[in-house]
């Protein structure tokens, strides 16, 4: 909800004039120009494409794959693509949709990886882009002004991209945000209704002339706003619809409606006409290429066309909401005494209270509303049975705790942190490499059960994970080489391995390369 | 009407509000209940003498009636009070603790303003309201909308100040809050705008003050007689001073939008 304040803030900057003011720089050679909105402006649209920069920073450090292979931002894109796309009045996406829709084009990046690891990666995108973890589920940005007395203050500016809500039937979906949807078309602070034109005009010149491909990209974008504009529309239908004495229905939302329908009846006609010249463009056309375009090109247009229809029908229901609830709210009977009005007097106040002062009036309120706590003394003839009694779920506020499934508990350790440390002693050779039977007689002496964890750490050193210790930072890996002598030793069996430490020099930080090289190394 | 006090009426009138702290328990089920409301309602000198039976517990007697019962309201600083800690108290660390509280108490004053929306709704005794989870949070949020679109028109410093998260304004924090999250097993999430709302309308049912009806919309409530009296007598006045000492509420109206219920009539229900 957030995004509506800045949108205001945006449009009273749009329609006055710049804020300007001078200022005399620190060595007092010339003077600087502070514009401080349009700063603040420019720095929030660059913050609302920080987390999906943020993704492809991160996906080097993912446990679970190589993130490397994948464009996260692409993805990222994607993934509110589709979400926006889903949107309609009542619902959006469900997660495991977008997730599931989002898997052809993760599977494109990395065909030679499994399937398993797309929906991962597109489940990991999808959590980002909610960004799971955080209370608020959201993101935080700072940023600085210059107050009215000329002063540099840092602000927080709070946004989201996807948003969870909760449908009709108590299924949680997810919603675009305007600010997704913003850095989704490229367009930052634009006014939705002439964009909207723009974008059809745009469209239609570019049917006229044939060209296709551009004239796609131009339908999608005339569809993002329509879904934007059916958004801002749902929004204050909704604020009408439950509460009649908060809205101005004399003067406000009818316009509002008026104004509504009006456009709905322009772009309906105005579609309908795009749609008509497409669809010959489709039936007419030879080549299968540009057949398969305008067959897109029809398919979205037809969509926005649906869009507008539904919307037409909300608003027409607005209409018959409000008569209902005036009459049920006129017909209630008279007030026999006046009191508190709980909205205007409690509610709205408090809410527009910053954090600190609104401590103490809820404090007021709950310790009013809440009722009595009888203070429980423990009885004796119930004291057994309540000793006995099985601790109450302190969580009985918020439904049923489902059963857990248990998991077995993980092996206790095999090795003790003594015999770790001494095997990693031993283990630390300087430039000569030893035999393997060599250490596992030394580990003997130490411990009986040593040889073991020595010869286990050997075989991993067969094949050593370089990547991993590249990443780490380390520049030395343990490496065992075979090259053919049998082991003779009374507990073991196999190769008498070569074990020494290699030093990773001049590697690249990706680790790939350095990785296979070795490995070769090894091998050969 | 009795001369002198026996103890007889002592021990009556202290039944009386035994049963009062039993919220769920109602006249009309209990026939001991309903004879000494009766005798309440009628007997003045009897009700005089509960009334300062319960001044000397640290309650305060809110209403007595056969459709509400014994409504008692807790004294401040009471051993009866509700403590707002122990309610806004939760399981995860890190997070601001005087955010939860507040959206705690917000969540409880809209469950209010939600199931009497008008003043002739808390004011009528008939009027029974209903409540739901859904419908709270979105009118919340609304109220939030309006207040966000007026500090725009106000052309009001935007954001909240880095340095001084305490100054930021509860709708705010209300409308960043998201209102669901998915969650593994299913369940509300605690921290949601509607986990905290459920648990408000949750907690005022095992209260006595709600019924559940359904679990439509989030849970769908409706209210009952003893929560109009709680509200209209105690809890709406007691934060409607706080705001008045903050001097943020200004009376709009000529006649004024807020008139003292005088004491005698409060306390009178119809028998």
């Amino acid at each position: 909800m957030l995004h509506i304040v800045i949108g205001a803030i945006f449009s009273s900057n749009v329609g006055g004039a710049g804020y300007l003011r001078d200022m005399t720089s620190a060595d007092g050679s010339g003077v600087i120009t502070l514009h401080d909105e349009g700063l603040a402006r420019r720095l929030k649209a660059l913050a609302c494409t920080a987390p999906l920069h943020d993704l492809d920073a991160r996906k080097v450090r993912l446990e679970w794959c190589n993130g490397g292979a994948y464009q996260m931002a692409e993805i990222a894109l994607q993934a509110i693509d589709q979400v926006t796309i889903a949107m309609d009045f009542d619902r959006g996406a469900g997660h495991d949709d977008v997730v599931k829709r989002l898997l052809p084009f993760v599977a494109a990046q990395a065909p030679d990886r499994e399937g398993g690891e797309h929906a991962q990666v597109a489940q990991w995108v999808l959590d980002n882009l909610i960004n799971v973890g955080s209370t608020d589920r959201g993101f935080r940005v700072l940023y600085g002004t210059f107050g009215r007395t000329g002063e540099y203050e840092r602000r927080v500016w709070d946004f989201r991209l996807l948003v969870e809500l909760v449908s009709a039937d108590g299924e949680i979906y997810l919603r675009a945000s305007d600010e997704a949807i913003n850095v989704l078309v490229g367009a930052l602070d634009t006014d939705v209704e002439s964009a909207q034109i723009a974008a059809e005009v745009k469209l239609e010149n570019l049917i006229k002339r044939g060209r296709l491909s551009d004239a796609q990209v131009a339908a999608q974008q005339a569809r993002y706003r329509t879904v934007q504009y059916a958004e801002t529309l749902r929004r204050k239908l909704e604020a009408t619809r439950r509460d009649v004495r908060s809205v101005d229905w004399e003067e406000e939302v009818p316009d509002l409606i008026n104004d509504a329908l009006v456009h709905i009846e322009d772009r309906y006609r105005y579609e309908n006409a795009i749609l008509t010249n497409i669809t010959q463009t489709r039936d007419e056309a030879e080549d299968p290429a540009r057949k398969l375009k305008a067959a897109e090109l029809v398919e979205i247009v037809a969509d926005c066309i649906r869009r507008h229809t539904q919307l037409q029908a909300r608003l027409q229901q607005a209409g018959s909401t409000f008569r209902f609830e005036q009459d049920r709210q006129q017909f209630s009977g008279h007030a026999r005494r006046a009191v508190v009005d709980l909205f205007g007097h409690l509610l709205a106040p408090t809410l527009d209270l910053t954090v600190a002062q609104a401590a103490r009036p809820v404090a007021a309120f709950f310790g009013g509303a809440a009722g009595l706590t009888p203070p429980r003394l423990p009885r004796l003839t119930h004291l057994i049975e309540q000793l006995l009694k099985s601790p109450q779920d302190k969580n009985h506020l918020l439904g049923e705790v489902p059963e857990p499934e248990l998991a077995p508990l993980p092996d206790p350790e095999v090795f003790t942190d003594e015999q770790w440390h001494r095997a990693t002693e031993l283990l630390e050779l300087h430039e000569v490499p030893r035999r393997l039977s060599g250490l596992l007689a030394d580990a003997r002496l130490l411990d009986p059960d040593l040889p073991w964890l020595v010869a286990l750490l050997a075989l991993h050193a067969v094949s050593p994970e370089i990547g991993v210790t590249l990443r780490h930072g380390n520049d030395q890996v343990l490496l065992a080489v075979d090259d053919g002598t049998p082991l003779h030793d009374p507990e073991f069996g196999g190769s008498d391995l070569l074990v020494g430490v290699a030093r990773l020099g001049a590697a690249e930080p990706g680790g790939l390369a350095a990785d296979d090289a070795l490995r070769g190394e090894a091998v050969a | 009407m009795s001369e002198s006090i026996s103890i007889e009426d002592i021990v009556a009138g202290a039944r009386l509000l035994a049963f009062g702290l039993r919220p769920k328990q109602v006249p009309s089920r209990d026939l001991d209940y309903a004879g000494l409301v009766k005798r309440a309602v009628e007997d003045d000198a009897f009700r005089e003498l509960t009334d300062a039976i319960a001044e000397g517990l640290g309650l305060t007697v809110l209403a007595v009636s056969a459709r509400t019962g014994m409504v008692l309201g807790p004294a401040e600083e009471s051993v009866f009070e509700q403590r707002f800690d122990d309610y806004a108290r939760r399981a995860m660390t890190g997070e601001r603790r005087d955010l939860e509280r507040v959206l705690h108490g917000v969540a409880h004053i809209a469950v209010a303003a939600l199931a009497f929306p008008r003043p002739d709704d808390l004011a009528s005794e008939t009027y029974v309201g209903r409540v739901s989870v859904e419908q709270v949070d979105t009118v919340v949020r609304e109220a939030c909308l309006m207040l966000a679109t007026r500090a725009a028109e106000a052309e009001e410093a935007g954001d909240p100040l880095d340095d001084a998260p305490e100054l930021e304004r509860v709708w705010r924090v209300y409308s960043r809050r998201p209102e669901a999250m998915r969650t593994k097993d299913g369940r509300l999430s605690p921290s949601t705008t509607r986990g905290i709302i459920s648990k408000a309308l949750k907690f005022l049912a095992e209260q006595g003050f709600l019924a559940r009806m359904s679990d439509a919309d989030g849970g769908t409530y409706r209210t009952t007689p003893r929560y109009q009296v709680q509200v209209r007598e105690l809890a709406a006045g007691r934060a409607f001073a706080e705001l008045l000492a903050l001097q943020v509420i200004t009376v709009t109206d000529p006649s004024g939008s807020l008139h003292i219920v005088p004491a005698g009539d409060g306390r009178s229900g119809d028998v």
